[in-house]
């Protein structure tokens, strides 16, 4: 994994200076710790730093083409590379590396701007074609890697992080109040949307071309699914093994590298069955990394060591206290560059670290099953809604979300008939598209209430919901509810949140690269065919899944139901009664007044609420995470104190 | 009744972070304008439960007891007064 950063000057005969590049680059360290990068000429600067995976010798960038009239950057993987190569060579480019990296100048040759098509990988491209005077961006079809540019009257900025165009003086950093709602409602921006203003960020499967001072945008992939009812699929068992090839032949690819490759170990399904994969490949010892916590209601260690027992993976385990998490989310935030809602990334970045420390670079995940497969219990709480919405007096069926969400300790189903009200919400539009986001939404955008009526009057007079959930993609009508809402969180919770806070931003903090096997295109555009009832099957999450990796696992993680990854919250930033010291001043009335988002009073109450421990719902927790890393992003980019 | 309402309200105000701009009356669903989630509720009902001395069952979790200040003010009332008839 890498980090990029580059300029278009207005004036293309100019030179972009050396120094303004190296100030861009050299903030993006982490992402790169092994060596630096520049390419100049009139109209173009380009910089990366390198974490080096694949070609250790000779794979530095940037990297040009035969003639020297294409150059690249870019941060991320192309997994087919060896097979696009044999193709290009074939077709007479001549090559200079053994890079991945070098397959994108051949391609763009090749194939023009729809050389992405080609690509099967990870990654965030900057190219400069310098014939044509154009600067092509380019980024995978899921947002695994990051793509931020800015433009001013200077030029065109584009950098993997939004510091690098501060750190170049392209612009100074001020949040978003739109960019800020859309977190307190989605749980992260949806790009070309950030939390600051004036850097917008290429949108998953699109494509960006700069050329005679116009941008242009376009969409290259996007998920896709079939219209209800006309999913054309083989028989069960046929479908099954066909995923089982898919999956091990993106595994097999995901391996490819130059330098060790590890696992992560969550003890789901998911993992364990990345894990397993990886295992028919390799017959050296494979590590395999996981967090352990304190609290049973995070832990699931028992599952984690099933696993690696099973699979005679090399374990290493993180245990991760709340004090840890409490110490490191200025850290965290200052890389992830947004607020966060949950703590679960701090663990993963501290994870990253372990990972570091034992000599691995890269590891891969079990990210994006729940997407792809429909693990998540917000897609089996829609199916239960909209089965109630048939009869909304029905007393019975919304029983049946009780057996949802058994592992939260006060869980918000626990009171049948209030619960009941609550996801009740809306019950009567099961036709609305954000019909089974909503109630989620509702919950996390309450924070909005503790912000102050000037800067709340920046979003929205009205109520903020309605308004916001119109900023969200719409998906196709035709599709089946199941599709509908997989394609909402795919482009919401997944691109937004957690690749971007529990990925990618947290991964490179430690300079380690995550894969994500599940996100291969080929794999998902195959799941996007399935009968919704594979996906669910009455109540059974990634049945499909199951059937297809269940033998490879032992029977208790292959039955297990979907336990999601979660971290201790509020309470890590309390120590024996009282808020940690940075916590105090970041919420302190002073400080919340000074940065002008939210109201001192309300935001008093919230931190007092916390700190008794009475903060025992899901909303508080959200809203004082909410609160509190905005304070500290104010603090780190805005106002640096 | 009145004194009853004005600890709900002090409550309310006070444990969900309420802004006064937002000029929440009586009569107002907490859920419709999203004062409570519904986990929310079960702070509702502990608040009622430890501050008015009042047992809530099972059956009397619903919306028509805890929607509003009005109706959690009118369910306590009555609670209260049917434990005082029990006691008499």
């Amino acid at each position: 994994m890498c980090g990029i950063a580059g300029i278009v000057p207005s004036d293309l005969a100019r030179v972009p200076a050396r120094a303004r590049l190296e100030k861009m680059i050299g903030v993006l360290r982490h992402r790169g710790p092994d060596g630096f990068g520049f390419h100049t000429a009139p109209g173009i600067g380009l910089a990366h730093a390198r974490l080096s995976i694949i070609d250790l010798a000779t794979g530095g960038q940037p990297i040009r083409n035969e003639t020297g009239s294409v150059w690249v950057v870019f941060n991320g993987e192309i997994f087919n590379y060896v097979e696009l190569r044999q193709r290009l060579e074939a077709a007479g480019h001549r090559f200079y590396t053994q890079s991945d990296t070098e397959v994108l100048v051949h391609a763009y040759e090749q194939f023009g701007l729809d050389f992405v098509d080609h690509l099967n990988g990870q990654f965030a491209i900057a190219l400069w074609d310098a014939e044509a005077r154009r600067l092509v961006l380019a980024r995978d079809r899921v947002g695994i890697r990051p793509l931020l540019y800015a433009r001013t009257g200077e030029g065109l900025a584009f950098a993997s992080e939004a510091k690098s165009l501060f750190a170049g003086d392209w612009l100074r950093a001020e949040i978003d109040p739109v960019g800020l709602a859309e977190v307190c409602t989605f749980w992260g921006c949806v790009a070309p949307r950030t939390p600051f203003a004036g850097v917008t960020a290429l949108p998953p499967g699109h494509i960006a071309v700069f050329e005679n001072g116009s941008l242009q945008l376009r969409c290259y992939w996007d998920w896709q699914f079939a219209e209800q009812g006309e999913t054309t699929i083989r028989s069960l068992d046929e479908t099954v093994e066909e995923l089982r090839e898919l999956f091990i032949e993106s595994v097999r690819l995901q391996l490819r590298a130059d330098v060790p490759v590890g696992a992560y170990l969550s003890g789901g399904l998911d993992s364990s069955a990345v894990t397993a994969a990886i295992r028919q490949f390799s017959s050296t010892p494979l590590k395999t990394f996981s967090l352990t916590f304190a609290k049973d209601e995070f832990d699931e260690r028992a599952y984690q060591q099933e696993v690696a027992r099973h699979l005679d993976t090399d374990h290493v385990t993180l245990p991760v206290a709340a004090d840890d998490i409490g110490e490191a989310l200025p850290r965290a935030i200052w890389h992830i560059e947004a607020p966060i809602v949950r703590t679960a990334g701090v663990p993963l970045m501290l994870l990253a670290d372990r990972v570091r420390q034992t000599g691995f670079k890269v590891v891969l995940t079990g990210e994006g099953a729940d997407e792809v497969f429909a693990g998540y219990d917000i897609f089996k709480e829609g199916k239960i809604r909209r089965f109630w919405a048939r009869q909304p007096g029905s007393t019975w069926r919304p029983q049946l979300l009780r057996r949802l969400y058994g592992y939260l300790a006060n869980s918000p189903v626990s009171r049948g008939a209030l619960a009941s009200g609550f996801f009740g919400q809306s019950l009567g539009q099961p036709d609305d598209p954000y019909f089974a986001h909503r109630p989620r939404w509702a919950m996390t955008n309450r924070v909005l209430r503790l912000m102050r009526p000037e800067f709340r009057g920046r979003i929205d007079a009205e109520h903020p919901i309605n308004v916001l959930a119109d900023l969200a993609p719409r998906p196709d009508a035709r599709w089946a509810p199941l599709c509908r809402d997989q394609y909402v969180e795919a482009h919401t919770l997944l691109t937004g949140y957690l690749l971007h806070a529990q990925g990618d931003r947290v991964a490179m903090a430690a300079s380690v690269e995550g894969r994500y096997p599940f996100l291969d295109h080929r794999l998902i555009e195959f799941a996007n065919r399935l009968p919704p009832q594979w996906k669910i099957r009455s109540l059974e999450e990634k049945y499909i899944l199951r059937r297809a990796v269940g033998d490879w696992l032992p029977s208790g993680i292959a039955r297990r139901t979907k336990q999601p990854y979660r971290a201790p919250d509020a309470e890590s930033f309390f120590r024996n009664g009282k808020p940690l010291e940075y916590v105090a001043d970041a919420l302190s009335p002073a400080r919340v007044r000074d940065a002008g988002y939210f109201d001192p009073s309300l935001v008093g109450r919230l931190a007092e609420k916390c700190r008794a421990g009475a903060a025992i719902g899901f909303g508080d927790n959200v809203a004082f995470m909410t609160v509190l890393t905005t304070q500290l992003l104010h603090q780190q980019f805005v106002a640096p104190v | 009744m009145s004194d009853i309402k004005t600890q709900i309200r002090s409550f309310i105000d006070k444990n969900f972070m309420v802004p006064a701009s937002l000029g929440l009356k009586d009569s107002d669903s907490l859920l419709d304008h999203q004062i409570v989630d519904s986990t929310g509720f079960l702070e509702l009902i502990h608040f009622v439960e430890s501050d008015f001395g009042i047992s809530v069952d099972e059956t009397e979790m619903v919306l028509e007891n805890f929607e509003s200040i009005d109706s959690i003010a009118r369910f306590v009332t009555e609670k209260r007064s049917a434990t005082s008839v029990a006691g008499a």
